[in-house]
């Protein structure tokens, strides 16, 4: 009979919010004692709201309208719960600000949200610089604003027991800048120091889109070779394979092509590769592109 | 107070708790971790270690909470239910030893309990950190099989002894409906006795602040003994302040099992 009803009337799913309880506060209370079960109740449903949420945008499907899932909307509030209930739960501060900061739409593409949720942990664990760092280095990759990332990154070196080699990372993002060099050098840091196996998966995936980008640009060097020798505007690569220039046709590590944009005369790489859009070199630009507007709630 | 006495009564009472299917609380909460320990890792983010120990520890919480509630409160009513009053009380024994010995009977039933759940869940850890590789160890605020834990297991054991002295006063005069929601509804609101302590923030120079003090110091504050989060995530635990919590604990229940005794003697059971 239940396979029956599911069959001739199926559950509309109502676009309810899924964050019922948005005080971290109240619901400590209502939990008397078990305020580190709830939080791990709400951790967990963090992680699968932000998979899930991903996973549908890989997909390509869209959610329901006034669902909460158009934008990570509800993955901050979560995790704002989960570190209220409490208030030592280490990964909640440093996964929930990396995928914060995240742009969209691997993520909410939110950094602001992102230094809040660090500001807060080390608000409430004032000995660990790992928050600093991480605070950093939302400065550096998601804002671009390489100032205040060199000075999150001296103020961690204060720390005590933060590592020998902070107070030199901040004098070398203050002076280097923007450049893909110190990217490398902070996300092969993120990559080596990381407690959290995500966290270092997606240093490495940052890392091979540096690759990428190097690829990119060496691909560019090459196409404005071509133009000052030929005089002709490729919109393809087919030209210089042709000329014995390029070997075959010029793809990222998942096989998805290169193009060429006639305009700029450069070489890019467009969706559905993963590592799309890839890093700007030198000069801060503005951040990844996120939704213009979060759903009111 | 003759020692043999209080051993047989109490001994009574850990036999009968067994016949009442107790056990099976242990049997639950092995299945209960053991399960979460298999299906967590999968949707924690690396996070299942901390979570079973939660787990446990609310679980060893929650399950010795009901114990304690459930039998606590039928300790005495039992007796008048079955008529078997009276023939305990046509023996030698007196009153305080039949109430001393049915409290001590079921906070060996509970202490027995905690053990056994406290094993299985060093064992779950145990197995869940030797499955891990070394380097993802390092990661861990404190090891799986951490021994401060132990301090939490400690204080959750001295709470649910307050619980059962709570029980076994409601039932030494209430019907066992009652005496169980007077007991639960003092264990929760031993929670809230900070908003008490508070409470002259909301109601300013009026005489109510009198009397929520004095519900602040009469009521036992039941947080004071909850530090879970506090070794989950290796933060020390003052030696000085588990002897204070055991002290308090220790004069709420002396104060309970002696009223208990007091209104038990004074009972009449014609």
């Amino acid at each position: 009979m239940q396979s029956a009803r599911d069959r001739w009337f199926p559950e509309v799913a109502s676009p309810v919010d899924e964050i019922y309880f948005s005080s971290g506060e109240a619901l400590g209370r209502m939990a008397l004692s078990y305020k580190s079960l709830l939080a791990d109740v709400y951790w967990i449903r963090a992680v699968q709201y932000f998979g899930g949420t991903r996973l549908d945008m890989k997909n390509g499907v869209m959610p329901a309208a006034g669902s909460g899932r158009s934008s990570y909307d509800l993955l901050y509030p979560l995790l704002d719960v989960t570190t209220t209930l409490d208030p030592s739960f280490n990964i909640a501060y440093r996964f929930g600000a990396t995928f914060l900061a995240e742009g969209y739409p691997n993520g909410p593409g939110r950094p602001d949200q992102a230094v809040a949720l660090l500001d807060k942990g080390f608000a409430n664990n004032p000995g660990r610089w790992q928050y600093l760092y991480d605070k950093a280095f939302v400065y550096y990759w998601a804002v671009r604003d390489y100032r205040q990332a060199a000075h999150w990154f001296a103020e961690a070196a204060k720390v005590p027991n933060s590592p020998a080699w902070m107070p030199g990372l901040a004098a070398f993002m203050m002076g280097q800048g923007g450049d893909r060099r110190s990217s490398r050098f902070l996300w092969q840091q993120l990559r080596d120091t990381a407690e959290q196996q995500y966290v270092r998966e997606n240093a490495e995936f940052h890392l091979q889109q540096l690759d990428v980008a190097d690829v990119a640009d060496r691909l560019t060097t090459l196409l404005k070779q071509y133009v000052s020798q030929t005089g002709e505007h490729p919109t393809s690569f087919e030209p210089l394979i042709r000329a014995g220039w390029l070997r075959g046709e010029p793809t990222d590590p998942d096989g998805v092509p290169f193009t060429i944009d006639s305009t700029t005369i450069r070489a890019r790489l467009d969706r559905p590769s993963k590592y799309a859009p890839l890093p700007e070199e030198g000069v801060p630009s503005p951040p990844d592109s996120a939704p213009q507007q979060a759903p009111t709630r | 107070m003759n020692v043999a006495t209080l051993r047989r009564i109490a001994f009574a009472v850990f036999r009968e708790s067994v016949r009442d299917r107790v056990p099976y609380s242990l049997v639950g909460f092995a299945l209960l971790v053991m399960g979460a320990s298999y299906l967590i890792g999968q949707v924690t983010a690396g996070q299942d270690v901390k979570i079973i120990k939660d787990l446990g520890l609310a679980a060893m919480s929650i399950f010795g909470l009901f114990i304690a509630v459930f039998i606590g409160i039928g300790l005495v009513s039992k007796e008048l239910e079955r008529r078997s009053i009276y023939s305990v009380i046509a023996k030698p024994v007196r009153r305080s030893e039949l109430i001393l010995g049915k409290y001590a009977g079921l906070v060996f039933t509970i202490a027995v309990n905690v053990a056994v759940m406290t094993a299985v869940w060093y064992l779950v850890l145990g197995y869940m950190s030797w499955m891990e590789t070394e380097a993802f160890k390092q990661s861990w605020e404190a090891p799986a099989t951490d021994p401060r834990m132990l301090v939490a297991v400690y204080l959750i054991i001295i709470q649910l002894m307050l619980v059962i002295a709570i029980a076994l006063f409601f039932s030494t005069f209430a019907e066992p409906l009652w005496a169980a929601v007077f007991t639960l509804a003092l264990y929760v609101a031993g929670h809230f006795s900070a908003d008490l302590k508070h409470f002259d923030l909301v109601v300013g120079d009026s005489p109510l602040r009198f009397i929520t003090s004095g519900l602040y110091y009469l009521l036992p504050n039941m947080a004071m003994f909850d530090v879970k989060n506090a070794v989950v995530h290796a933060q020390p635990v003052p030696p000085a302040y588990v002897g204070l919590a055991t002290a308090y604990g220790a004069c709420y229940i002396a104060a309970l099992v002696a009223a208990a005794v007091w209104i038990f003697g004074r009972r009449d059971f014609k």
